[in-house]
């Protein structure tokens, strides 16, 4: 298999065993994104010759033989939302298109202590607004699967990236499937961590009480590996759980005696795809095998979670985007008439439509008159939809949904109309409004051989179960080590 | 509730978006059908249900008020469009 295809771990074994070094190895992907970015368009910024420098560092630390983590001199690729010091961060807009943040946030500070090599950063919606990368102020990055279709979003250049082989493992972000939705699009693994688990500083903000950065990889295995450097409390972010972040590849084994997965009858519905319910319905029976029992259970609120979303998403996306006034950084309107006129003008410019969208909706559902009717009743069904959890959970240690309705669409269908694009993401959403982990791991194909995600949620801070699930599930099945073909 | 065009350019204007005659026409539209949809709320009762605005972490946190480094002046003014004697310059406020 070519180089630019193994996961994190098979390279990180190369590298220890002194079979390559991490220089010619980061040469081998960007030769790679050379040869086919023209074509899938996952990176906004390449950033090739800090990647040669960070290589060299890491070849320095191989050959020392000191302070080797499973990340040292591994090529990877991170999402435009994260702030990189000295290395432009757009957020995919135009009202960042000149930023250089002065800091790196705290995830890529910690991957870059690890020694991992930062390869360049990747295209997404605009803001993490959105469900298939078409609201990049940029361009469109397509799926390696079929590049007439979307790669899902909105951490679709990640997805698309890993997928590709344009690298070994790529960080997102999200929001309200962000990360598992692309995830499921092109084939690759995804985690949302539960709230809290990762620092959000230096994340640009979206929904702050909904955003959460986790990896995307080819297997299971990455997937820990990633985690394992990226969880942990941090002082800069004030919501970060100060909890004790186990090993967890420690707990990928296959014995899976005794644990109960349940099947909310509420994701089984009209409008889901045949080929993707047929696949969820095979990898339960997978599971089924490996000694699990299944119950059935019920998610009574999960009709009104898009409803929810869209109320608290956006009215907190309202005031975080505040902060882009043409002042402090970002791109500023030319000829105002005065600082009114150049904040509006700013604005207008700057932002692409489906953000504007959502800052006007979250504008209006906080403003004097409508704040009861709609931000505060959707703060309270969203108790209601945490509720349906917490009792789920009382009788089963995970939950196994589809993580999307449909595989990947096509590129332009759903633009016209915001309502039906939102509505892509049915299934990840309620995992975001009630804070637990999620992960979406590739379960088969569909008769035009496109990804299929299977979504694997678990109780708070439980990662280790739902790796363990998504582990033994990926050890009895081949998908994960199918790759698109490209050229 | 029906949202009107009054209503659009009243939030365009709280939210600084110079919005075109164009953008307004189609937001109200848009928001219109958007809004439709989240009324399947009020179908719920919540009367004595608390609202959830954070899922996991606890609201409120402190620390202690202690003077750290942070990032320089020149740091900050980097990415600012217009600056001016190491401060932001910004359009005439006072007419």
């Amino acid at each position: 298999m070519e180089l630019y295809n193994l996961t994190i771990h098979e390279l990180h074994e190369k590298l220890k065993k002194k079979e390559i070094t991490s220089l010619e190895l980061t040469e081998v992907f960007l030769k790679r994104i050379d040869a086919v970015d023209g074509k899938i368009k996952a990176y906004i910024t390449v950033t090739k010759e800090d990647a040669m420098k960070q290589a060299m560092e890491a070849d320095k630390r191989i050959s020392s033989g000191k302070d080797i983590t499973p990340l040292t001199g591994v090529p990877i690729s991170v999402k435009d939302i994260f702030c990189t010091k000295g290395i432009l961060t757009t957020c995919a807009s135009k009202i960042l298109n000149n930023f250089v943040p002065p800091y790196d946030a705290t995830v890529i500070k910690k991957l870059k202590e690890a020694g991992a090599v930062i390869l360049g950063k990747n295209n997404m919606d605009e803001f993490a607004m959105g469900s298939s990368t078409e609201n990049s102020a940029f361009f469109v990055t397509k799926n390696p699967w079929d590049t007439e279709r979307v790669p899902g979003g909105s951490s679709g250049g990640s997805a698309a990236s890993v997928s590709a082989g344009e690298c070994a493992g790529s960080i997102g972000t999200d929001t309200g499937g962000s990360i598992r939705q692309p995830a499921s699009c092109c084939g690759v693994v995804g985690l949302k961590p539960t709230y809290g688990r990762v620092s959000r500083y230096g994340m640009i903000a979206f929904a702050s009480s909904l955003d959460q950065a986790g990896p995307m990889t080819k297997d299971v295995l990455d997937c820990a590996i990633m985690l394992n450097t990226m969880a942990g409390y941090d002082p800069q972010d004030s919501t970060s759980i100060d909890a004790p972040v186990p090993d967890y590849t420690k707990v990928l084994t296959k014995d899976m005696k005794g644990l109960k997965i349940g099947i909310p009858k509420e994701y089984f519905i009209k409008g889901l795809d045949s080929d993707v319910e047929k696949a969820v319905k095979e990898a339960i029976e997978v599971l089924k095998k490996q000694g699990v029992s299944v119950v059935d259970i019920s998610l009574p609120h999960t009709d009104y979670a898009i409803a929810v979303y869209y109320l608290v998403a956006t009215a907190e996306a309202s005031s975080n985007l505040a902060r882009y006034d043409g002042v402090k950084y970002g791109s500023r309107a030319k000829d105002s008439k005065n600082l009114m006129d150049m904040y509006c003008k700013t604005r207008d410019e700057g932002f692409g439509s489906e953000v504007k969208r959502r800052i006007m909706l979250g504008a209006y559902s906080l403003s004097a008159g409508y704040y009861d009717a709609y931000y505060k009743k959707a703060s309270q069904v969203r108790t209601l939809i945490k509720r349906d959890f917490e009792e789920a959970f009382k009788k089963c240690d995970v939950i196994l949904t589809p993580t999307a309705p449909t595989p990947a669409f096509k590129i332009g269908e759903k633009t016209a109309d915001p309502l039906t694009m939102y509505l892509s993401d049915i299934f990840t959403i309620s995992c975001n409004l009630a804070g637990i982990p999620g992960l979406s791991i590739p379960c088969g194909f569909t008769k035009d051989n496109l990804p299929i995600g299977l979504q694997i949620l678990g109780k708070p801070l439980d990662e280790e179960t739902v790796l363990k699930t998504a582990y033994a599930y990926e050890q009895a099945t081949d998908w994960h080590k199918k790759r698109p073909k490209l050229n | 509730m029906a949202i009107t065009k009054k209503d659009v350019e009243h939030v365009a204007t709280l939210a600084r978006l110079a919005l075109s005659e164009e953008e307004t026409k189609l937001y109200t539209e848009q928001m219109g059908k958007i809004l439709a949809y989240v009324e399947k709320l009020s179908t719920l009762d919540t009367k004595n249900v608390e609202p959830t605005t954070c899922a996991v972490s606890p609201a409120g946190i402190f620390r202690t008020d202690v003077i750290k480094p942070s990032l320089s002046q020149n740091d900050i003014l980097r990415n600012a469009p217009e600056k001016a004697k190491g401060c932001f310059k910004v359009p005439r406020i006072i007419e």
